[in-house]
């Protein structure tokens, strides 16, 4: 597929000097789910502002569906929607009334199909006749998405559209998202929400200190930097680990009736066998062993840890 | 240019207007009425005419000037305020316009309601005093003029504050005084010589001469000074317009 999004050595600095974004590179193929991680003050929200031109950009080009966002300002931006982190609404104003200026403010004439569309999409058909200021909070956030979709763009940019929403919200948002994504709608979000990350993501970069530290394919990701853990659970409680078995790092858990062995699924041996073997020897008895895959959380502690050091 | 932005622009800004109708229709009126009540009835039995014309009138331009320059400015200084305060902002900045569509939906809107209101006072001026105008095309040149070079005005220092107690400031340390030592209720030529030479570095005293003339062919500057001082107004105002365009001044990081 060709690449929507193209991002090269952008750069951001801020009048006192510091620097936002340390050349960036990026590029997003079309109808995919991006999903950018880091801490806060990262860098994830500059770089969507960014692209999206709340703020200028410092050197560097950005390109959308081969628009650069400098020159070719007007095409690069009627294919982007933006839904910001802070809900940021006109409280007086009808639902329906918002959602047709920010049409109209992209350029597209009028089309109340197309709005009721959006409406009802994001379940606010029913609320249309309402002042935005009538609504929920996790309303206030869907009217936020239908702005950004009433020009139908071809590339949304969610600023992490779950944070501070309740869990049956975050779902809802989720299915949307699956649902834009079956329209060939290319989507890159931003969250701290490693879960949510893992959840619909097709590929996920990590972002800290205004770098792009990694992008990959998020199955791959998990593969590559993915640890297993095995947990060993014994019929009596270990008070101390023997020496036989020290080679092996064991952690314990909190009632020393388990040990847990990490181990890496890229080496050619795991080193299970040797270590099962070793227990038998050390005249241990299993109760239980079960394993389990490090989550997406892990390798992104891992890699920003890794980057601070 | 993207009129359908533009256009978007001015229908969400005059719906907010219309939204509260009655306040903004039914607070002129009142405070006009006032203003003919003390300064037309009670003050101006006292004084007789002004160049021939009886002082309720005479004090009609004032009166619709004063209420379209403050209009003007805190209907377009608030029209942007209010999304940098809300953060609405971000939508107008990430849309494929430029700055001269955002200017031209704000300040448009701001100076359409300016006149409306300014048209109302003067239909409200017709229950009180009796006035003919003599140029009426010119009464509407000015009008216009007026309402776009003050919203204009308002437009940048909407973009300058970064409070509400900023956004109040210049209307009430500097405009306020300006229009009510501008001439709006007087002539010049009742100030003693000194006040009068003063009075010629106020800017409002042309924009109100100017707009008498048209009322009744009284001047107390000639109105071809008066059009230049208007156009020279609105110069200022859109080349400043153009440098925070330029620059991205108080709006783009």
């Amino acid at each position: 597929m060709a690449n929507i999004l193209e991002i090269k050595d952008l750069r951001k600095s801020y009048d006192g000097g510091f620097e936002a974004l340390k050349g960036v590179n990026l590029e997003i193929e079309e109808g995919e789910i991006i999903a950018l991680l880091g801490p806060n003050g990262a860098g994830k929200t500059t770089l969507i502002s960014t692209i999206c031109g709340i703020t200028s950009v410092t050197s560097g080009d950005v390109k959308v569906a081969g628009n650069c966002i400098k020159d070719d300002f007007r095409a690069a931006r009627s294919l982007i929607g933006l839904v910001p982190q802070e809900v940021a609404l006109e409280p007086f104003e009808k639902v329906i009334n918002t959602v047709r200026f920010s049409r109209g403010l992209f350029g597209k004439s009028r089309d109340e199909a197309a709005i009721e569309h959006i409406l009802r999409r994001l379940s606010l058909w029913d609320k249309r006749d309402n002042a935005v200021k009538e609504l929920s909070g996790g309303m206030k956030r869907r009217v936020l998405i239908a702005k950004a979709l009433a020009h139908e763009p071809r590339v949304l940019f969610l600023d992490e559209p779950t944070a501070g929403v309740d869990v049956e919200l975050r779902k809802d948002m989720w299915d949307i998202v699956a649902d834009l994504k079956a329209d060939g709608v290319t989507i890159i979000l931003t969250t701290h929400y490693i879960e949510e990350a893992e959840a619909i993501a097709d590929r996920v970069g990590i972002i800290a200190k205004g770098e792009l530290l990694l992008v990959e394919e998020k199955d791959k990701l998990m593969e590559r930097m993915g640890k297993k853990e095995l947990e060993v659970q014994l019929t009596d409680p270990l008070d101390t680990i023997p020496k036989l078995l020290a080679k092996y790092e064991l952690a314990q858990t909190h009632d020393k009736t388990s040990v847990i062995y990490t181990y890496d699924t890229r080496g050619e041996r795991t080193g299970i066998t040797q270590l099962l073997n070793d227990i038998a020897a050390a005249g241990l008895f299993l109760r239980d062993v079960s394993t389990r895959q490090s989550s997406l959380e892990d390798i992104f502690v891992t890699l920003v840890q890794e980057d601070a050091a | 240019m993207n009129w359908t932005a533009i256009k978007a622009i001015y229908v969400f800004e005059m719906a907010r207007f219309f939204r509260t109708f009655l306040q903004s229709l039914i607070s002129p009126v009142i405070s006009t009425s006032l203003y003919f009540v003390v300064f037309g009835a009670a003050i101006g039995s006292r004084i007789d005419q002004v160049d021939g014309v009886s002082y309720g009138a005479f004090i009609v331009p004032g009166l619709v000037m004063l209420t379209v320059m403050t209009q003007s400015i805190s209907n377009a200084s608030f029209g942007i305020y209010f999304p940098k305060f809300i953060g609405t902002i971000y939508e107008l900045l990430s849309a494929p316009i430029s700055f001269l569509e955002i200017v031209l939906g704000y300040v448009g809107a701001a100076a359409t309601k300016a006149m409306f209101i300014g048209v109302i006072i003067l239909i409200t001026s017709f229950f009180f005093v009796n006035i003919q105008i003599v140029h009426p095309i010119a009464m509407v040149l000015f009008l216009v003029l007026t309402c776009i070079s003050f919203s204009l005005f308002g437009f940048i220092i909407g973009i300058w504050a970064k409070n509400f107690e900023q956004l109040q400031l210049v209307p009430l340390l500097i405009v306020t005084p300006l229009v009510f030592l501008g001439g709006s209720f007087y002539s010049i030529s009742m100030l003693p010589p000194v006040w009068q030479t003063i009075s010629m570095f106020n800017p409002v005293v042309y924009l109100i001469s100017g707009f008498r003339w048209a009322f009744f062919g009284l001047e107390d500057v000639p109105v071809a000074t008066s059009l230049l001082a208007i156009g020279f107004f609105t110069a200022l105002c859109l080349g400043a317009v153009y440098w925070i365009f330029k620059t991205g001044w108080r709006i783009r990081t």
